[in-house]
């Protein structure tokens, strides 16, 4: 349903957001997950057209949102960081000048107007101006005004950001119930709100993503393990097939795992090409670090040793800043 | 084209929806109506010297009251104008509704163009207005009427060419008050330009009293409806537009 490709967004000198892939299917909903300045608003504004990216492709149902964009835009229903609503309208004005936006048929309009502010709880405060609202409805009014063409596409960039935990918990509801029938894309710096609302979640930190996983996948990756990925370079002393390294480091004790990977798209553009690179993934136990025997016995095997890093301790730092944060999230941000 | 009048419906309304609107008509009425007074006891003046006199030429209405009157309004305008564009875009970008504009399946062009179709209808609105003046003058004068219908032709396009100037810095700027600043300086320079030629060659002569904005008006005002000038006003609506729609198209590479 959506498909990114090496999606890049520069201010000036700074990368927003640097290569992104991923794609999402059908019915899914999908957790942007990473601290402020991540880059998922950035991520999020190209999807919805509203920002065009530096380099690479975004398609929705396969529309460039460049190249088809009233195409790719009228699958959507996009919820920015601030919610799009003018505040000397009344609720029920702005939906329908919404609606209208998105060519929902006139014959039709008032029933969509009812759907949307009746699934978003505004059927109280309809006649009321949005200016005189509490934060918390306009919220749901841009919600509503995402929702009222009924688009197979949702994108909403922090959806329950600065709202008390009891509306937290109603928009939590409401888009659990809209993901039973619409593709749902959001972001979010807190990771109980992925854990609760997403079926799968994308980690993305500085521009990059860090992990793309299933909840589950996740979890257990952030498990007692440390996860250490090697590039090597085969020389002529040391045995080319792959079982030499994998002989040289499983024996080490700590160490469950060792796994020659094929390609990865983390690896440096000048290695791709090359024939002798080798690349591995070992896994150990969390109560000792092994890199330093890791890189010491691969040595002794005759192997120049080009990259050594722990994988997961960047990712849990991503978590770590991401509970920092969570506890300020009041803050708000770029 | 449906959706720019759906846009410019929305922004028509908001117009009313706060003191702008009603504010900017009653103190444009207010000045023409005192203005259009005191032309009409300056003709009163000129009419009685006339008489007594009986030599010159024949104070006329069309003359005395009619064209120094849609000067006047052509001055006010040139007040009023920043006043009322300057919000149709700067306002989008600062409450973040144009976000709302710029991903829904509308393009750009539609909008630029329903945020002009709508401060146009508000300064025709007003511009009716003085429809109250005119007949006054068509039903107790034998004013010529042919100048007068030049008259409102021209300064529907000056008020065109106004709102299309404005519409582009609005679009140029989140701050309100830049965007009106910038739009009255522009429209100001539009009127002095004509004054460099007076000590300018032919060539720059020629060229600086074709900018100017006055140089235009004037045949409107004789009540001769010249291509020239339309075209001028037009060429102006077209830039000030084209120049929003490029600007604004502009943000979504990211620079907002």
């Amino acid at each position: 349903m959506i498909e990114v490709k090496e999606l890049t967004k520069r201010y000036g000198r700074r990368y927003a957001i640097d290569g992104l892939s991923f794609s999402i299917q059908r019915g899914e909903v999908l957790g942007f997950l990473g601290p402020n300045g991540a880059g998922k608003s950035t991520t999020m504004k190209i999807l919805s057209g509203f920002i065009y990216p530096s380099t690479g492709t975004a398609k929705i149902d396969g529309f460039d949102v460049r190249e088809d964009a009233l195409a790719a835009k009228a699958l959507i229903g996009y919820l920015p960081e601030q919610p799009p609503v003018y505040m000397q309208m009344t609720v029920t004005d702005y939906i329908d000048f919404a609606a209208g936006l998105r060519h929902v048929p006139s014959q039709a309009r008032k029933e969509a107007i009812q759907y949307a502010l009746k699934r978003c709880g505004l059927l109280d405060v309809q006649s009321r101006i949005i200016g005189n609202l509490s934060k918390g409805y306009r919220q749901r009014v841009g919600l509503a005004q995402a929702i009222v063409h009924n688009p197979p596409v949702l994108i909403l960039d922090e959806p329950t950001v600065g709202l008390d935990p009891k509306q937290i918990i109603e928009i939590r509801d409401l888009i659990r119930e809209l993901g039973q029938d619409h593709t749902i894309i959001l972001s979010t710096h807190i990771l109980s709100e992925v854990q609760v609302l997403c079926s799968r979640v994308i980690v993305i930190d500085s521009g990059k993503i860090r992990a793309q996983d299933t909840i589950s996948g996740l979890a257990a990756k952030l498990k007692n393990r440390r996860q250490v990925r090697v590039i090597v370079r085969v020389t002529g002393s040391a045995g080319s097939n792959d079982d030499s390294f994998r002989d040289s480091i499983g024996v080490l004790q700590g160490v469950d795992l060792v796994e020659r990977q094929e390609s990865d798209e983390m690896l440096p553009k000048d290695l791709l090409t090359e024939a002798n690179i080798q690349l591995w993934h070992v896994e150990s136990s969390k109560e000792k670090d092994m890199r330093s025997e890791i890189a010491k016995s691969s040595i002794a095997s005759g192997f120049e040793l080009l990259e050594l890093r722990e994988l997961e301790m960047s990712l849990e730092d991503a978590f770590v800043k991401l509970i920092d944060q969570d506890e300020a999230s009041e803050v708000s941000h770029a | 084209m449906l959706d720019a009048l759906w846009i410019a419906r929305r922004e028509f309304r908001s117009y009313f929806a706060s003191p702008i609107a009603y504010i900017v008509i009653a103190v444009f009425l207010f000045l023409i109506g005192y203005m259009f007074f005191n032309l009409l006891g300056y003709f009163q003046g000129q009419v009685q010297s006339f008489m007594r006199m009986s030599q010159g030429p024949k104070p006329t209405v069309t003359n005395l009251i009619v064209s120094p009157l849609f000067g006047n309004i052509n001055v006010v305008l040139l007040f009023i104008i920043p006043f009322i564009t300057m919000r149709l875009f700067a306002e989008e970008r600062k409450e973040h509704t144009a976000e709302l504009l710029l991903t829904a399946p509308v393009s750009p062009l539609q909008i630029v163009v329903g945020k002009f179709l709508a401060a146009y209808a508000l300064v025709s609105l007003m511009i009716l207005g003085t429809t109250a003046c005119s007949l006054t003058l068509i039903f107790a004068s034998n004013v010529d009427k042919g100048v007068l219908l030049g008259c409102y032709v021209g300064i529907l396009l000056v008020a065109a060419a106004y709102i299309a100037i404005g519409l582009f810095w609005s679009a140029c700027t989140e701050n309100q008050i830049v965007a009106a600043a910038a739009t009255f300086g522009s429209l100001l320079f539009l009127w002095l330009v004509a004054w460099g030629a007076h000590h300018a060659g032919y060539f720059w002569k020629e060229v600086l009293e074709q900018a100017s904005i006055i140089v235009h008006f004037n045949s409107f005002a004789r009540g001769i409806i010249d291509t020239n000038d339309v075209i001028y006003y037009l060429v102006l609506v077209g830039l000030g537009v084209f120049g929003a729609y490029t600007t604004f198209d502009a943000n979504q590479w990211g620079n907002s």
